[in-house]
């Protein structure tokens, strides 16, 4: 296996582990107004993803990172193509950040519902153009001879949007079986009762996104050559229906696995059918940025995968401890009790 | 290449990096400070420490939380509008940013939640160490940065190969001496910047006779702090220079506005640098030999002069010249003030000195306006260069980026960091005044 396809797994293991973990934290954010009412209970969920959001967050600066140093090409065509998406997309990330450890450093209810509703818009926003994004991606896009010939509107095509509202229901799901999970109380219950109505929309959703990547991406061209592969995109089917079979037998936390499960496996169904491209062209093949035509030299990435197999294994054991000690969920007088939050 | 787009992509990186490093310095120094005041409390039990934790550990939040966000920006940048420069020099340029993202930024964004929320889950020694490997994480964040800088200063352990930078020796890369000197200069500089951020804000309380007890001893642990830092400060902006002299003739002669190359080269204190003459309309005071002194360490040193480069290869001279002097007097000045804030706050005399305490609130944004200066030196003497000798910034902006995009993003971004520098000061103001919580009832 050369250097450069073991960056492309690294490379989808990074971005799909973000997405399952940030992906409940912009769900619960642009659920925020829905699922908690009293200021109370606005406090309990945001304590539930207070304390691990940021490090959640780190997963997309070691992806784009990633993307540059493995694949720096296809990181400066991807970020300077999609200039004005990425732009509304970091103005977002930004805003996230300051309303989540901002917000309670001032006791004013003005104040609280501002960033309140800063949250909830910069938490759907990042759903929706990831999605975006990511769809354009796996339609390819139009570069030929002359470089990209795209537009920020050309990005809003039906397949982009289609795959944006994929992802904004995932994320609301997942971030309605979070609440349901890590929180008590009525905002639990309010969580568990969401999921539950959201999970026939995500399953619709969802069967429309399959059958619209047929007709309107290549991305099944590797599904056919390898029909064993057809695997990832059935599992990620099951993992959504073993979300349904969990909440209605209210295992609470088997649901939100199996939410876990079934992002990193949608994620994986959209970038196997990608390999090799990171970036397809549309307009000509010749022009799409590959893993072999856009990657760094081996000697460069065979350092990275060093670094990256000794710290990685790291980072997700210290992540995990610091998500044991958090694991009880949280209740409402642990909720108001932070002297520093 | 559009220049439109070159100017524009300039200002904005300008904009976006110096408004991230408002929060940077600060971080790196207070959250050793604050370690430092954690495990006092630990080792000792002594309450007031953990009263101090807890003060400048909310101030040290709301400021880390500016530094998290605006530094997503930093990432997205070199591929939003430095695509050309990107694919370049990506070989080499990003592998340290993806190294820091793995082994910094999830040591200090996962610890600090656990420090933030885990005041009763972890033992208290546990809970020390948290916020020590915040600051280590933010520390060793700062050098894995440095060594990309380092590298477009400095270009070690690369060849030119299929029509980009290819690493070909990551040791010489991660040992470049340029980075490593930067490293100690720019950590210390930190602290300095934390060290007169507290000393400030205790001497606000003590001259309003608030809180004396714990204002007194904040003050006495950031001056010990601020001055054992400013003397690393100095031996390494010392050693910098030398660095600069060797690998950046061009940048060091804007610095010191030399324009003809010369032996034992003397040092004018006065100087007024005449651009378009290639001249200095004023040189006066001179040390002689002091100049070659400081870049060789040798008093015969030959120091190159501008005139020895192309004119489009010369960095623009005066803000280089001024934004140096800047920072070394103002150095100087940090220096003296923390000499005496060490002594006055070892013979328990501060409040015998409301002058000096004036003088210590004034100074809060000086150590700032010192780290900018420092990285107007470093970048902007870099000029004409995107990479020192082997890439021009001209080349390096994104060609699938609209100079109408650049300004609609320079836009947002003015309006943006606006408004979060106008929350970010109301904030820290309102707090630092707000005083301590007080003593738990049952001590």
């Amino acid at each position: 296996m050369t250097f450069q396809i073991i960056w492309f797994i690294l490379w989808g293991v990074l971005w799909s582990v973000y997405f399952m973990l940030d992906g409940f934290v912009l769900g619960t954010g642009t659920l925020h107004n829905v699922l908690a009412k009293t200021e109370l209970e606005k406090r309990t969920l945001q304590r539930s993803f207070a304390p691990v959001w940021d490090g959640n967050e780190v997963w997309l600066l070691t992806a784009g990172g990633a993307t540059f140093a493995a694949f720096p090409t296809a990181y400066a065509a991807m970020f300077s193509y999609l200039y004005t998406a990425l732009l509304l997309l970091l103005f977002a990330l930004i805003v996230r950040g300051v309303a989540v450890e901002l917000r309670n450093k001032e006791q004013d209810e003005r104040w609280h519902n501002a960033w309140d509703k800063a949250l909830i818009v910069s938490s759907f926003l990042p759903a929706l153009l990831f999605g975006v994004a990511f769809g354009n991606f796996f339609r390819g896009l139009p570069i030929d001879a002359a470089g990209y010939q795209g537009s920020f509107f050309a990005l809003l095509n039906p397949y982009g949007l289609l795959t944006g509202v994929l992802f904004v229901v995932l994320f609301l799901q997942h971030g309605a079986l979070y609440v349901a999970v890590k929180t008590t109380g009525a905002v639990a219950e309010r969580g568990a009762v969401l999921a539950g109505k959201l999970w026939p929309v995500v399953l619709v959703v969802a069967a429309t996104f399959l059958v619209s990547t047929h007709f309107a991406t290549k991305l099944f061209t590797n599904y056919f050559n390898h029909p064993a592969l057809f695997l990832v995109p059935l599992l990620a089917v099951g993992a959504l229906v073993m979300v349904k079979i969990k909440l209605v037998q209210n295992n609470r936390l088997l649901a939100f696995a199996a939410s876990c499960v079934t992002i990193l496996l949608v994620v994986t169904t959209g970038l196997v059918g990608l390999f090799p491209n990171l970036i397809p062209s549309n307009l000509d093949a010749a022009y799409s940025l590959t893993i072999y035509n856009s990657s760094s030299s081996p000697y460069t990435l065979k350092i990275l995968t060093v670094v990256a197999f000794i710290f990685v294994p790291i980072v997700i054991a210290y992540k995990i401890w610091v998500y044991r000690i958090f694991r009880a969920p949280v209740t409402a007088e642990e909720a108001v009790n932070d002297q520093l939050y | 290449m559009d220049m439109d787009v070159v100017l524009l992509s300039r200002w904005q990186f300008a904009i976006t990096c110096m408004f991230h490093f408002i929060f940077v310095p600060l971080t790196l120094g207070l959250s050793v400070l604050v370690a430092w005041m954690e495990t006092k409390y630990v080792r000792t039990g002594d309450e007031m420490w953990l009263r101090m934790t807890k003060f400048w550990g909310k101030l040290f939040l709301i400021n880390f939380a500016l530094g998290v966000v605006t530094g997503i920006t930093m990432e997205f940048q070199f591929g939003m509008n430095w695509a050309e420069y990107s694919s370049y020099v990506g070989d080499i340029f990003g592998a340290p940013l993806a190294i820091e993202a793995t082994v910094t930024f999830f040591l200090e964004s996962v610890f600090i939640g656990l420090w933030i929320f885990g005041w009763d889950k972890v033992s208290k020694k546990t809970h020390a160490v948290t916020i020590w490997l915040v600051a280590l994480g933010t520390n060793l964040s700062a050098l894995w940065i440095l060594i990309a800088n380092g590298w477009m200063q400095n270009p070690v352990g690369y060849v030119i190969r299929n029509g980009r930078a290819e690493m070909i020796d990551f040791v010489a890369v991660i040992t470049n001496k340029y980075a490593i000197i930067k490293f100690f200069h720019q950590i210390t500089s930190g602290y300095t910047v934390a060290a007169f951020f507290v000393m400030g804000i205790a001497a606000w309380h003590l001259l309003r006779n608030q809180h004396v007890e714990f204002f007194k001893r904040s003050f006495r642990t950031a001056a010990s702090f601020g001055l054992a830092a400013l003397i690393v400060v100095l031996i390494t902006g010392d050693f910098h220079a030398v660095e600069i002299a060797e690998v950046q003739p061009s940048k060091f002669a804007a610095m010191e506005a030399v324009w003809e190359t010369q032996k034992a080269a003397p040092m004018n204190l006065l100087l007024f640098p005449d651009e378009a003459n290639e001249r200095n309309r004023i040189e006066a005071l001179a040390i002689p030999g002091m100049l070659s002194l400081m870049a060789f360490h040798d008093v015969n040193g030959v120091v190159k002069g501008l005139k020895d480069f192309p004119p489009d290869e010369r960095p623009p001279v005066w803000p280089v010249f001024i934004s140096f002097r800047l920072m070394v007097g103002l150095g100087t000045l940090f220096v003296v003030l923390a000499i005496v804030g060490v002594w006055l706050a070892r013979k328990d005399q501060l409040q015998r000195y409301p002058l000096f305490l004036k003088i210590m609130v004034l100074a809060i944004p000086l150590p700032y306006l010192v780290n900018q200066f420092g990285w107007i030196v470093a970048e902007l003497g870099r000029q004409p260069w995107l990479v020192y000798g082997v890439f021009k910034t001209a080349d390096g902006a994104s060609k699938a980026v609209s100079a109408g995009q650049v300004v609609g993003s320079l836009i947002g971004f003015t309006l943006l960091y606006g408004f979060l520098g106008v929350v970010d000061i109301y904030l820290l103001i309102k707090n630092a005044k707000k005083g301590p919580e007080a003593p738990a009832l049952s001590k």
